[in-house]
């Protein structure tokens, strides 16, 4: 806080020039209430993330006013959270991409200039159809996030391309999807399919919900909290969820395992596992018991921190509670290159509690049987992702993003192109700087197509801009829950400036490409209500309502003593996994103790707040005014150490010498004297995004040190450390 | 340890991080309406006390100086609001339990009051401007029969301008002293002192502007008692604040080694009272005084200077602290 | 004076800044400008903590010194109610009602006149609920009359523990946080 200066008094008379526009400010009239003239709703899906809350744009006499959630979302029942909240902050911002750019050179500087969307869309597909020719259609590559990817994955498989990768994949889920498809043959899916709201004691290992506003996670995570649920939270850093906790395990990072371990030693020993479930629905416990064995409390204790005691207790709590006890799968779990083995640890704690398939635990969801738009067959690309891989990680569903990154550069790259959609690469992926760069120099062609010129547009031939959500149609919402819906996203606004919905790019490309075959209608509404014809609906009704229940065909639980097949090889949860170990890995997870921090340096923990979608929404100046910064957390300790005064600045220095932005020190107890906290998505450098250029600390900058998960690619990336240097540059 | 943030930014401006919403421009007011109060006390009593051979300045030319002060202070009032050209809605109603809506009647009868002692001493005190206004088209030939009535009522007048003055004072420390939200300034006593710095401020003014030496030496003596005063009622307000609660201490403690220390202390006490109240005393006694000006303007500035210390502290010390987590200067980035 | 109140259950508040968007969007607060914001209050050493979230906004208090303090009645309840409002076309600007205020929950527009939670008025007008209350996502806000027992507010203020910020003052706030 700083005070003002006492008695200035020379500048006592300044006010002269203050009155001229002091007396003209002020003969407004009052405002009219809001809402007080005309109002219209057009439903729409949010794009602040990837949860897609169906919700309603209101307009009031044909101006933006606010955006709703719709009551019948099970997403959201109704509330939209702060980012989509906040979602016609991304309609306004004056700085989103505007026209399409063509990277050229003048004066022997390279530029962009504005070209007109025939001219763009020409250069690329002109390209693109070279490239083909020269090196095949399979050396494209495409990078891809959130919802409207969908027609440039479709574009780019008509094409002949067949490399997809999406940060999603290696940089968060993916690992908990194959370690769960590994013991369950089922994924948890991207609307996680928890039972909170009926949960009676919730374990997080690091998951921070109510940080991380996954609408319905958040909604029903408090639920249960409000119901008095059991919370045991597992997490070096007090995190909301961890307040909330009748238990917060304030474990040494890395760690986790030994005691996902050491619980499953004591639900084991003292027999508090479902003797029942485990009997009908598992294979291996034998296997498991002999696994564990060695794995007590006071081994746990030595690696973790967390006192023995506490250990049983917990263990005991959550068997107590069971089935309704879930060990939350967590979402992003990209963090030390044991991850699958690590997940496969909470998906073998949950079958021993017998959570899956029951209420409280983990819920059966269901889609709308929902009909693709009759299209031709796509062609057979010669190469894919996987080739990319060259062998490694097999049991990966999707491309690595590094893997991908790394392989188009230099004279034998396998990838000659790139094809971006709202991924960006140089702030989602860790430690592709400089592949990325490399990648930039050799690549043919690279067109990116976004709605904000983040950074990622910087290295793009081609930028082509979309519009956001609230101007466009986008394919029908059909996403597995606890009762089948379909959402639909309707345009409220003209797409602005000379923007165009993403549907329309990919059409255009296809055309001038010769894929006519594969986008046979000429709107994208077409395809949509077609679809909606054939499940018995219209888009004159969706347009009214926006999202459509259907009922469910199958249980929504496994019905007691029901024989259920699990669409693993043997049928049955494989505590024990034998697909595991024919790839040579281990078949039931073991622990490694985590790298050491070197002297004064600190662990650097990343994570969310509700305010921001990564670095997606740091400029958007609705969430702005909520949270316009990232600041580093810093123990008491630590910053007395340091010398390090809240509100002040300094930059973080890594392990490998990298250096960050400038950051503000928060000094705070919520982080142990061991670790430094940072929001993730911050430090962004394009003076094009004038609210958050500059401002922050880039985490991904400072993870520089990966380790892969040899089993499916994902990158961890919590073995980096920080020290602090001075804020001078 | 307790860690209390505001975990949304929040920069409203003139309100974080600390309360600026009043400044130099009612400190000029303020200190205005308490020297116009001083001016309407002294010039009545003047008159009512008889003091024409002995204080020639004050009986028949102080009064002018009122009305014109007082004009001045509410011109830097009108610029502090911000919505100024509302600023008829202070007459268009009376809400009794508003300070400032008692102030804003409580200047409406001050100026009759004011000028009609005015008219009541002008031909004597200004003759020259006194003929000049008697000639002015369409409505100057009121003012003469208008003086002559004031100068038939001149004792009458003069009384009425007592209360009117005092309240004028005191009203100007009771619109601070009003405000429970702001602990530093609730408390009774920041009315006396307000009226006992205006009647001060006054005396100085007289001491400056008169030239009798007799007129000089009675105001110099009066100032001395009024500092006097001034020193016992700050004494107070002090001992009030170190009986006082949690706040009342805290906002003391910016006085005894704070922020404030030296701009109450050296500017304020030393300067704007001790040093002034050393001199007069000093030049009552006999001795002479260089500079026999100083004592009176630093006793101007002294009366300026409280106003301002008054309202700066009293700003900044709240019930509620909002630390942020967040730049504030980055809000400013929304308005390039 | 019918009584409306705000009751926000802190064990269920996650600090999200949802009730800061959606004020600022319902209302179209000017930008840089809150009329709500959220604390966060850390207690404890690690590894003993506690942590809690506050939705906070003006009180709407039932012995508001804003309204007494007020020279032109711009600042005033609407209707019997302690619902507190500012008339535009009746503020001067002379901030006695920023003074007035201990929770520093008023502020200033740039087109000159004070402005501050209204409760959406507008909403309250028919029969909704104010917009921070109706969006946030974990439910934790609850908004009503205090007068009907039967009411929301009245049963949770009678069945758990609660405060209100700084009732010492004698205010009356009435926007109350369950433990």
């Amino acid at each position: 806080m700083k005070r003002r200066e006492f008695l200035k008094i020379s500048t006592a008379l300044g006010g002269a020039a203050v009155l001229p526009s002091a007396l003209l400010s002020g003969c407004a009239e009052p405002p009219a209430p809001p809402g007080s003239g005309k109002v219209t709703m057009t439903p729409t899906i949010c794009e602040m993330c990837f949860w897609k809350c169906a919700g309603f744009v209101h307009k009031e006499d044909g101006e933006p006013w606010k955006v709703v959630g719709n009551p019948e979302d099970l997403h959201s029942h109704g509330r939209l959270c702060t980012r989509g909240t906040g979602g016609l902050g991304a309609f306004l911002d004056p700085d989103r991409l505007k026209r399409p750019l063509l990277r050229v050179e003048r004066n022997g500087e390279q530029t962009f200039h504005e070209a007109s969307w025939d001219e763009a869309l020409d250069y690329t597909a002109e390209h693109l159809k070279r490239i083909a020719g020269k090196h095949g259609p399979e050396s494209l590559a495409v990078f891809s996030q959130c919802f409207g990817a969908q027609h440039f994955r479709h574009l780019a498989r008509a094409y002949g391309s067949g490399s997809f990768a999406e940060p999603d994949y290696a940089q968060c889920r993916a690992a908990r999807e194959v370690g769960f498809f590994l013991t369950y043959g089922e994924t948890i899916g991207s609307q996680e399919r928890t039972d909170m709201a009926n949960s009676r004691c919730i374990v997080l290992i690091g998951t921070h919900i109510g940080e991380n506003l996954h609408n319905e996670q958040v909604r029903t995570f408090t639920e249960a909290v409000g119901k008095g649920a059991t919370i045991i939270t597992v997490d070096p850093r007090f995190s909301v969820a961890a307040s909330k906790s009748k238990y917060w395990l304030a474990i040494r990072p890395g760690t986790d395992l030994a005691l996902l371990l050491a619980w499953m030693h004591v639900l084991v020993t003292e027999g508090l596992y479902d003797k029942d479930y485990v009997a009908r629905y598992t294979l291996g416990f034998a296997d498991l018991a002999k696994h564990v064995a060695g794995h007590t409390p006071e081994w746990a204790y030595l690696e973790t921190g967390i006192e023995p005691e506490t250990i049983r207790r917990t263990a005991r709590e959550m068997a107590a509670q069971a089935p309704a006890t879930l060990v939350h799968p967590g979402r992003h779990v990209a963090w030390y290159g044991d991850d699958t083995q690590r997940v496969r640890a909470v998906a073998i704690l949950n079958a021993l509690l017998g959570s899956w398939g029951r209420k409280g635990g983990l819920y059966i969801p269901e889609q709308v049987e929902l009909p693709e738009y009759p299209l031709p067959a796509y062609p057979e690309p010669k190469t894919t992702w996987q080739d990319a891989h060259g062998g490694k990680y097999p049991f990966a569903y999707s491309g690595v993003t590094n893997e991908l990154i790394g392989q188009s550069s230099g004279p034998d790259a396998r990838y000659k192109a790139w094809l971006v959609y709202e991924a960006n690469l140089p702030v989602s992926v860790p430690a592709v700087a400089e592949q990325i760069r490399q990648a930039a120099a050799d690549l043919e062609l690279c067109v990116v197509v976004d709605t904000m010129p983040m950074e990622v547009t910087g290295y793009a031939d081609v930028v082509l801009p979309e519009c956001t959500y609230v101007e466009r149609h986008d394919p029908l919402r059909n996403d597995p829950q606890r009762r089948p819906s379909l959402a639909l996203r309707v345009p409220a606004f003209e797409p602005q400036y000379d923007t165009r919905p993403g549907w329309w790019i990919a059409r255009e490309l296809g055309l001038r490409l010769g894929l006519e075959k594969w986008f046979p209608w000429k709107e994208y509404r077409e395809v949509l209500g077609w679809q909606l014809e054939q499940v018995g609906s219209s888009m004159a009704e969706m347009e009214r309502i926006g999202l459509k229940s259907f009922p469910r065909r199958n249980a929504e639980y496994l019905a007691p003593g029901e024989a259920y097949a699990f669409p693993t090889p043997s049928g049955k949860i494989e505590l024990s996994s034998r697909q595991l170990e024919e790839e040579g890995f281990d078949p039931m997870p073991r622990y490694t103790p985590p790298e050491v921090a070197p002297a004064s340096f600190y662990r650097l923990i990343y994570g969310r707040m509700p305010a921001h979608s990564f670095g997606r929404t740091t400029n958007n100046p609705q969430l702005f005014q909520v949270m316009p910064e990232n600041c580093v957390w810093v123990n008491p300790l630590t910053a007395g150490d340091w010398k390090l005064a809240n509100g002040a600045y300094v930059r973080l220095k890594n392990q490998d010498g990298v250096v960050s932005n400038r950051v503000r020190v928060r000094v705070t107890e919520r982080i142990g004297p061991d670790a430094v906290f940072l929001v993730h998505g911050f430090g962004h450098r394009t003076p094009r995004m004038r609210l958050t250029d500059g401002v922050g600390a880039s985490d991904n900058e400072l993870i520089t040190h990966i380790r892969i998960d040899p089993i499916m690619g994902a990158t961890g990336m919590r073995s980096n450390f920080v020290t602090f240097v001075g804020d001078e540059a | 340890m307790l860690e209390e943030v505001l975990a949304t930014a929040r920069f409203n401006p003139k309100i974080d991080p600390v309360l600026s919403i009043w400044d130099w421009r009612i400190a000029v007011y303020l200190f205005l309406g308490g020297i116009t109060a001083g001016i309407m006390c002294f010039s009545a009593w003047a008159v009512l006390a008889n003091k024409e051979q002995q204080a020639p300045f004050t009986y028949w030319r102080l009064s002018l100086w009122g009305p014109i002060l007082l004009s001045l202070g509410m011109t830097t009032l009108f610029l502090d609001l911000e919505h100024k050209l509302y600023v008829f809605r202070f007459y268009t109603t009376f809400r009794p339990d508003s300070p400032m809506s008692c102030g804003a009647w409580i200047l409406i009868f001050v100026y009759p009051a004011a000028i009609a002692l005015i008219l009541a001493t002008l031909r004597q005190g200004y003759p020259l401007f006194a003929s000049w206004v008697e000639r002015i088209p369409m409505g100057g030939w009121l003012l003469g029969p208008l003086m002559d009535w004031a100068e038939r009522y001149r004792r009458a007048i003069a009384a009425w301008n007592i209360p009117f003055g005092i309240a004028l004072g005191i009203y100007t420390g009771i619109l601070l002293s009003g405000f429970m939200a702001r602990p530093f300034w609730n408390n009774a006593i920041l009315g006396p002192l307000f009226l006992v710095s205006g009647l001060s401020t006054a005396a100085a003014l007289v001491v400056v502007a008169a030239r009798e030496p007799r007129e000089r030496h009675l105001f110099t003596r009066i100032d001395v008692g009024l500092i006097l005063t001034e020193l016992a009622i700050v004494a107070l307000l002090l001992l009030s604040l170190a009986t006082g609660a949690r706040m009342q201490q805290e906002a003391l403690a910016t006085l005894f080694g704070g922020d404030y220390t030296i701009a109450f202390w050296l500017w304020f006490v030393t300067l704007g009272l001790v040093l002034p109240l050393s001199l007069e005393a000093r030049e009552l006694s006999g001795r002479r005084v260089p500079y026999a000006l100083l004592a009176p303007v630093l006793v101007l500035a002294g009366g300026y200077i409280l106003r301002r210390v008054m309202l700066d502290i009293g700003l900044e010390v709240n019930w509620t602290q909002l630390a942020t987590q967040f730049d504030p200067a980055l809000l400013q980035r929304l308005h390039p | 004076m019918t009584r409306y109140a705000m009751v926000v259950d802190t064990r269920l508040c996650i600090g999200c800044g949802d009730c800061v968007i959606a004020c600022k969007t319902e209302n179209k607060v000017p930008d840089g400008l809150n009329r709500d914001w959220v604390m966060e209050a850390t207690h404890g050493r690690y590894p003993h903590l506690g942590t809690e979230f506050r939705s906070e906004r003006c009180n709407h208090c039932a012995h508001a010194t804003c309204v007494q303090s007020c020279p032109t009645g711009a600042s005033h309840y609407w209707g019997e109610t302690n619902i507190v409002q500012v008339a535009p076309e009746l503020c001067t600007g002379c901030k006695a009602c920023i003074a007035a205020c201990p929770y520093n929950a008023r502020l200033i527009r740039p087109e000159g006149y004070i402005d501050k939670c209204t409760f959406c008025v507008h909403r309250v007008e028919q029969g909704l609920e104010p917009a921070c209350v109706s969006t946030c996502p974990t439910r934790c806000m609850h908004f009503g009359v205090l007068d009907d027992a039967n009411s929301e507010v009245s049963r949770l203020l009678a069945s758990r523990d609660s405060y209100c910020l700084l009732p010492e003052t004698g205010n009356e706030p009435q926007v109350y946080y369950l433990r």
